[in-house]
């Protein structure tokens, strides 16, 4: 046993460096497989896109003109599902957390919550179109921004939940504690002390959400309605940029302008990340410590 | 003395109203959990029970035109793409996990961390779009040059099973590494050290004693991309095909173009009358079906780490 052949830490040797190469290649293929997409819809998109393009409304299906309304629609759409999500999000957030007892029904709304967040885009969109968009049309507009919004803010509401009840549990209990023995109220004390401890976590969850509903399609496929007119209130239909991508390419079959929606969304969503991390580290800075 | 009691008889106002407030708010997960299920099951259900659920799942024709409703087509198109896509990306998903948390310097690391979360927030458009372009062109090129001789033409459009499958590689790559790091990271250190203190080489402690104890966590993370995999919808449609066409035995059927359970509920709900909306739905309970049994795997695993 303790004559140990030459050979054999050989051939030990060998197989750590086939497999160490072996597991660097696999990473280097998913780099170069996201800088490929990255560059590819850049390099092809920035052919495309122009002051014209940005400022102005899709003309032919889209395959003349620009993006205008698709970019205002994303706005708009962005917009109202914060409004509604956020509150909704770090309420039930704070609620888990600080003042519902450890039992069954609050692992029936964790589990509902896990449940919630598998569910596919696309069972979320029929659910917007058979609920918000025919049976509450009288009331939403039918296909409109308002039942696209209600609809997202249900698939982002698990994202917002989980992150912020991550970021709520780093606060530390003496901090809690001295607040509470000071003989404030449980609010107070959230209010006052968890929040603010909390709230660079709560507001990085929540500029990633908004990449999340940016980027989703399936769901607004069901309940925006995909027009290409430039919508004055909520009622109205809409289309997000990643909707005007998928029926421009789907429907003209105009590669070249789907790339200069793609572009704009990948400019987009590495805005959100960067904006996300660097806001993280300010309010860091500037609440927890 | 006066002042600080109603000043006290008002925060606990606030107190109890904020505490109802946030209990409501606290509801509305489950409350939208429970309308989804209701909804989609009561506008699926009864028409699965009357068209009969066997003749629904096991048909082979779907023809709304005629009122002829089997969705087994995209049953095994949903299959097919998901298992080719989980038997190309859990094993590169497991090794970057592997690679990031056990092998990388940290500055390699600094660079593959930051790209797999750019990785998730890619639009699933801007995949399928890269997919329509690129993978199509691809495939389409392998297909009608070298194994032009093995392929009917119907199967050398570029649309196909694997193009899918490439697609959905892509979109759940970051989601194993992810989940499959934190595995990975949650082995005790102890496991590792005592591995290598018994002259173990690195890679012998990582595939004998690391790997071994996050199985359960890995499994979740490979699950948990089946999952993702098969509740995709956009990419996936633009780069698939989306014939009715359940493909023949054999190899040939990754070049297949076939239909998936959620591309047939995109493509069609926008134009259906009530009936076939109703068969839409009903192709929707079965989706859910995959989805919950399949999260509930995850989330039963997941329980089970350290």
């Amino acid at each position: 046993m303790f004559n140990v052949k030459p050979n054999h830490m050989i051939k030990v040797k060998r197989s750590q460096r086939l497999a160490f190469t072996m597991l660097s290649l696999a990473a280097l293929l998913t780099v170069i497989i996201l800088f490929g997409i990255l560059f590819y819809i850049m390099s092809q998109g920035f052919s495309v896109i122009s002051m014209e393009f940005l400022f102005t409304e899709p003309r032919s299906m889209g395959t003349e003109g620009g993006v205008f309304s698709a970019i205002l629609g994303t706005i708009y759409l962005v917009a109202l599902v914060l409004l509604i999500a956020t509150p909704v999000g770090v309420g039930t957030a704070v609620y888990l957390n600080e003042y519902m007892p450890a039992g069954r029904f609050k692992n029936i709304i964790r589990f509902s919550t896990e449940l919630l967040a598998g569910i596919p885009s696309i069972v979320f969109g029929m659910f917007g179109f058979i609920f918000f968009v025919l049976m509450l049309g009288d009331y939403t507009g039918g296909f409109s921004i308002l039942s696209g919004a209600l609809t997202g803010v249900m698939m982002i509401l698990p994202v917002i939940i989980r992150a912020s009840e991550e970021s709520l549990r780093s606060v530390p209990n003496t901090l809690k504690e001295a607040s509470l023995a000071l003989g404030t109220t449980r609010w107070y004390t959230i209010k006052k002390i968890v929040l603010p401890f909390a709230l660079p976590g709560i507001t990085t969850s929540i500029i990633l959400s908004i990449g999340r509903v940016i980027g989703e399609t399936a769901a607004f496929l069901l309940t925006l309605g995909g027009s290409l007119l430039v919508a004055t209130s909520i009622f109205d239909g809409s289309r997000t940029l990643a909707l005007h991508l998928y029926l421009v390419a789907m429907e003209t079959g105009d590669l070249q302008m789907a790339l200069g929606s793609g572009a704009v969304l990948i400019i987009l969503i590495i805005i959100i990340n960067f904006t996300a991390a660097g806001l993280f580290k300010l309010l860091v800075r500037r609440f927890s410590t | 003395m006066m002042f600080q009691k109603v000043r006290n008889r008002k925060s606990n106002i606030e107190e109890s109203v904020v505490k109802k407030i946030l209990l409501i708010m606290a509801l509305t997960s489950v409350l939208s959990l429970g309308l989804i299920a209701f909804f989609i099951f009561m506008e699926g259900l009864p028409f699965m029970f009357n068209y009969g659920i066997t003749e629904f799942i096991f048909g082979t024709t779907w023809d709304p035109t005629n009122q002829v409703y089997g969705i087994f087509p995209m049953i095994v198109g949903s299959v097919l793409a998901t298992i080719l896509a989980i038997f190309i990306g859990a094993p590169i998903g497991i090794a970057v996990a592997v690679f990031l948390v056990e092998i990388a310097p940290p500055r390699v690391a600094k660079v593959i961390r930051p790209a797999v979360q750019l990785m998730e927030g890619i639009p699933s458009v801007v995949i399928g779009l890269f997919g329509m372009v690129i993978i199509l062109d691809l495939i389409r090129r392998l297909s009608r040059g070298p194994l032009s001789e093995f392929l009917p033409s119907t199967y050398q459009t570029g649309y196909s099973v694997l193009a899918g499958a490439i697609i959905l590689v892509i979109m759940i790559l970051p989601t194993i590494i992810s989940i499959s790091a934190d595995a990975i990271r949650a082995v005790p250190k102890e496991y590792k050290q005592a591995a290598l203190a018994l002259g173990s080489s690195q890679w012998q402690t990582i595939y004998r004693v690391v790997v071994p104890a996050a199985k359960s966590g890995l499994i979740a993370a490979v699950v948990l991309g089946v999952g993702r995999a098969i509740g995709e919808t956009m990419a996936i449609i633009m780069v698939i095909g989306n014939t009715v066409l359940i493909p023949e035995l054999g190899w040939e059927s990754i070049f297949a173009p076939v239909r998936t359970l959620t591309g047939n509920i995109a493509l069609e709900m926008g134009y259906a009358g009530p009936e076939h909306r109703q068969a839409l739905f009903a192709t929707g309970i079965i989706l859910f079906m995959f989805i919950i049994i399949i999260n509930s795997i995850t989330i039963v695993l997941r329980k089970k780490e350290y």
